[in-house]
């Protein structure tokens, strides 16, 4: 039995660059692993620099969870590793050789291995980490039994990448992982699928799964918003979630015996001359997708989505769990009396400017902050973008006086930054919404270990 | 354009940490971004920003108020000579009126944005653009005559008292502009009602009530027509006569989104719902009013506009907003009628339902914690259940 869950709330931004369904191959030969890439992990380095790696070697491991590793996505050699300020660990960087050579891991039908078998196997391998949890979205506990696990099919953020064409032709991989999902959870698998888009066979026909269907603009797509409204977190209660991407990895590791970290990324956002999806390997270097493919100007590159994303530089990698890069202008500029004017040309959720009379135009948005920071002081504002039934200012008031009960209370254990990414685009404050969410999350994370 | 920003690039050093004039680097930061919006892009969370903020936001209220504005100063002159008898035409009459009441908006934004620039410095964060409403609101809820060391005095006491100990602006309780209308009304009452007030310079001969102090005292007959309180050629405060010109301004509070359309609703709403059960007590000729001649009277459609919605001291929950209004508009009637000390009850409704806001939001944020406790129990036990069995 599938449902049809609509959502009202929401803000659909419509910019231009959204990639062509066209999947062209590029041989990268720089990967990086960045530790940066997980919340609350503290990595210790099981390599150096010069060492020699297959594909699934261990690279570094978490300091707080010994069994949970991280391993190389390429064979090659250890070229770099590179630290920031106190000595934070930021880049493992790998030259891969031109044929990958990988680690056995075994095959293995999931179906008829034992929980304890595919967990040992999806820990060794490096492919755990792909598993994440709610509350605190951090990677997933072994030791937990999740209530249910979540799927979000699509991507409803800016120029997000089509799921329908990255998985398209692979029915056999994806329920090969979603099987091996199956086997962890004594609740639910729920895969949720948009229903106003074109949806793959691939995910309309998984079987031993709940299929759910959702409507609506971003954050539709976001899992917290799928959570909230099918299977709410309580305290307590732990929910895995696994990208769809990363399912094919899962499936493979199965399938084949090794960590084959083959990915499609989208090469999104109005610089790209030329926007469309490569077939490449997990945390590639981006120089190789986007040389001679930009357009001149002072340019940001983001790993992920123009709301949630990570800023990298233009020969950056792209993060472990992300499926695409947008590349949009700098907006380093002043604007003589830029509040003042009408604003025909100048998108906004409000009807302060008189582009609501277009809403179907697309924009070219730049990183302009447009404004300065200023205390709370317009209300009801949040509510519209933000689907889950929280009280999003006042939750955000709780983290910002760090208050723990209230925090608790209004529903943090539900959310994660990227839920307030739109909250954050429409501040009329220009309050950095995102990262007081993080904090909060982590200092609820340390309270409650 | 190029020059001005070169010019601003060559002085600015001067206001930096280390520069001769960094005591004044707040006022010259306002300056600046009214100006030119900062070239300042984002580092961290969302990577594209609305072109939405509070400059934008506060000049659409502006904006919304200049119809009631433009007509209180018509009205102005148009009152002081109708006093003396004498027919003008509408220029002279809004020419008389904008020399009135230019003063009184000079005073409070220079009073105000003084005291703001100074704590903005102190405290060390960006001026806040709230005091360019607040500066603009305040001369429109005073009598015109009102003398301009009292609006100092009030603009002052408000900003200080009503909004800075609090922790300034998106922390204050109540309203600052009903702040300094309050303090007016409690510390100078002579100057603050009565029939002298209301008209500049009128002939002392010349009645110059106003409709609702009229209505106290039980003249019934002097009550101008409907048409007239709609309009809003009568004796009044400088803004606020003016139903028609103050529907313009909630139009573009509303369409624009800026103003709760739930707050001023719920207070049309409240207020109509306590002038409706007076018509059916009825003991007195006030009760008998019709309802609806409540929203007219006064500053009722003022303050349900532009005073009630003020998003920093209403109720901040959605539904919040409709308990908040409600009570607005019944408290405000409610005083009018029955209590003889006061001919205006939207002021004190307003500042009233201002201190109960946050409890309002209390409850309401409550039953969330509480539902969401109970969807926890409610699996607990059911865990329990299947444990048992």
């Amino acid at each position: 039995m599938s449902k049809t869950i609509k959502i009202n709330k929401g803000l659909d931004i419509k910019l231009f660059g959204e990639s062509q369904k066209i999947i062209t191959s590029v041989d990268s030969k720089k990967y990086a692993l960045k530790p940066t890439d997980f919340n609350a992990v503290f990595p210790k380095l099981l390599v150096k620099e010069g060492d020699e790696v297959k594909a699934g070697t261990k690279v570094f491991f978490d300091k707080y969870r010994n069994n949970i590793v991280f391993t190389s996505p390429v064979s090659g050699k250890i070229t770099e590793i590179v630290r920031g300020p106190k000595r934070v660990l930021q880049e493992i960087r790998i030259d891969s050789h031109p044929e990958i050579s990988y680690i056995d891991f075994g095959v293995g039908n999931p179906n008829d291995l034992k929980r304890e078998e595919i967990i040992k196997k999806l820990l060794e391998s490096g492919v755990w980490p792909m598993i994440r949890q709610r509350p605190y979205s951090i990677i997933a506990d072994p030791d937990d039994k999740p209530k249910a696990i979540f799927i979000s099919a699509f991507d409803s953020a800016p120029l997000a990448p089509d799921y329908d064409l990255i998985v398209h032709g692979k029915g056999d991989v994806f329920q090969t992982g979603l099987d091996a999902l199956i086997k962890l959870t004594n609740g639910k698998v729920h895969l949720n699928l948009n229903k106003s888009n074109i949806v793959s066979k691939v995910f309309s026909k998984s079987k031993g799964v709940q299929i759910n269907y959702f409507e609506g603009p971003h954050p539709t797509g976001n899992v917290s918003t799928q959570i909230n409204k099918i299977d709410p977190i309580n305290k307590g209660d732990v929910i895995w979630y696994v990208n769809p991407q990363d399912i094919l990895t899962i499936g493979r590791l199965f399938l084949e015996g090794k960590y084959n970290a083959s990915k499609i990324l989208a090469l999104t956002g109005s610089e790209v001359k030329n926007p469309k999806y490569f077939k490449t390997t997990s945390c590639c270097c981006i120089s190789e997708l986007v040389k001679n493919n930009v357009k001149e100007g002072n340019l940001r590159y983001i790993s992920g989505n123009v709301l949630s994303g990570t800023q990298i530089k233009s020969d950056g990698y792209v993060g472990f769990y992300d499926s695409q890069i947008t590349v949009i202008p700098e907006g380093d500029y002043y604007e003589f009396f830029g509040w003042a004017f009408p604003g025909l040309h100048k998108f906004s959720f409000y009807r302060s400017f008189i582009s609501w009379m277009t809403p179907k135009k697309k924009y070219r948005l730049d990183t302009n902050i447009h404004g300065g920071e200023r205390a709370f002081v317009m209300t009801g504002q949040f509510e519209k973008v933000f689907p889950l039934d929280i009280y999003p200012m006042q939750l955000i008031k709780a983290i910002m006086v760090e208050d723990i009960d209230q925090m608790e209370n209004l529903g943090i254990f539900e959310v994660d930054e990227e839920d307030f990414a739109l909250c954050e685009y429409i501040s009329t404050s220009k309050i950095e919404i995102q990262s007081i969410v993080r904090q909060g999350l982590e200092l609820m994370r340390k309270e409650m270990s | 354009m190029k020059n001005l920003r070169n010019l601003i690039d060559k002085i600015k050093p001067n206001f930096e940490k280390g520069g001769k004039l960094h005591m004044f680097y707040s006022t010259f930061e306002a300056f600046e971004s009214f100006l030119f919006v900062s070239n300042e892009v984002t580092s961290k969370g969302s990577h594209i920003r609305d072109n939405i903020d509070m400059k934008r936001t506060m000049s659409v209220v502006v904006i919304a108020l200049v119809p009631a504005l433009l007509f209180g100063m018509w009205n102005v002159g148009y009152q002081h000579f109708l006093s003396l008898g004498e027919e003008v035409t509408i220029l002279i009459a809004f020419w008389y009126g904008f020399l009135k009441v230019l003063p009184l908006i000079i005073v409070s934004y220079v009073v105000g944005l003084g005291i703001e620039f100074a704590f903005a410095q102190i405290r060390g964060h960006a001026v806040n653009e709230g005091f360019l409403v607040s500066g603009i609101l305040i001369p429109m809820i005073v009598p015109p005559d009102i003398p301009l060391w009292m609006l100092a005095v009030a603009t002052a006491f408000a900003v200080v008292i009503g909004k800075e100990v609090f922790g300034g602006t998106g922390m204050n309780i109540l309203n600052p502009a009903l702040t300094a209308r309050a303090f007016l009304f409690f510390a100078y009452p002579q100057d603050m009602s009565g029939g002298k007030v209301w008209i500049s310079e009128k002939l002392d001969a010349y009645s110059g009530e106003t409709p609702l102090g009229d209505a106290l005292v039980g003249n019934f007959d002097n009550l101008p027509s409907t048409l007239q309180m709609f309009i809003g050629d009568i004796p009044g405060s400088v803004g606020e006569t003016s139903v028609i010109a103050i529907i313009l301004g909630a139009f573009i509070l509303l369409f624009t989104g800026v103003g709760s359309w739930r707050i001023m609703l719920s207070v049309v709403i409240g207020g109509l719902f306590m002038g409706f059960l007076f018509n059916l007590v009825a003991v007195n000729e006030y009760m008998r009013l019709p309802a609806w001649e409540h929203l007219m009277l006064g500053g009722f459609a003022f303050g349900a506009v532009f005073m009630a919605t003020d998003p920093v001291t209403a109720s901040q929950t959605t539904k919040g907003k409709y308990i908040y209004g409600f009570l607005i508009g019944l408290i405000a009637v409610l005083i009018r009628v029955v209590n003889p000390a006061y001919p205006e009850g939207m002021m004190l409704a307003i500042l009233l339902m201002n201190v109960f806001a946050p409890l309002i939001d209390f409850y309401i944020i409550d039953a969330n914690v509480k539902r969401r406790k109970k969807r926890a129990t409610i699996i607990i036990n059911q865990s329990n259940i299947i444990n048992q069995k």
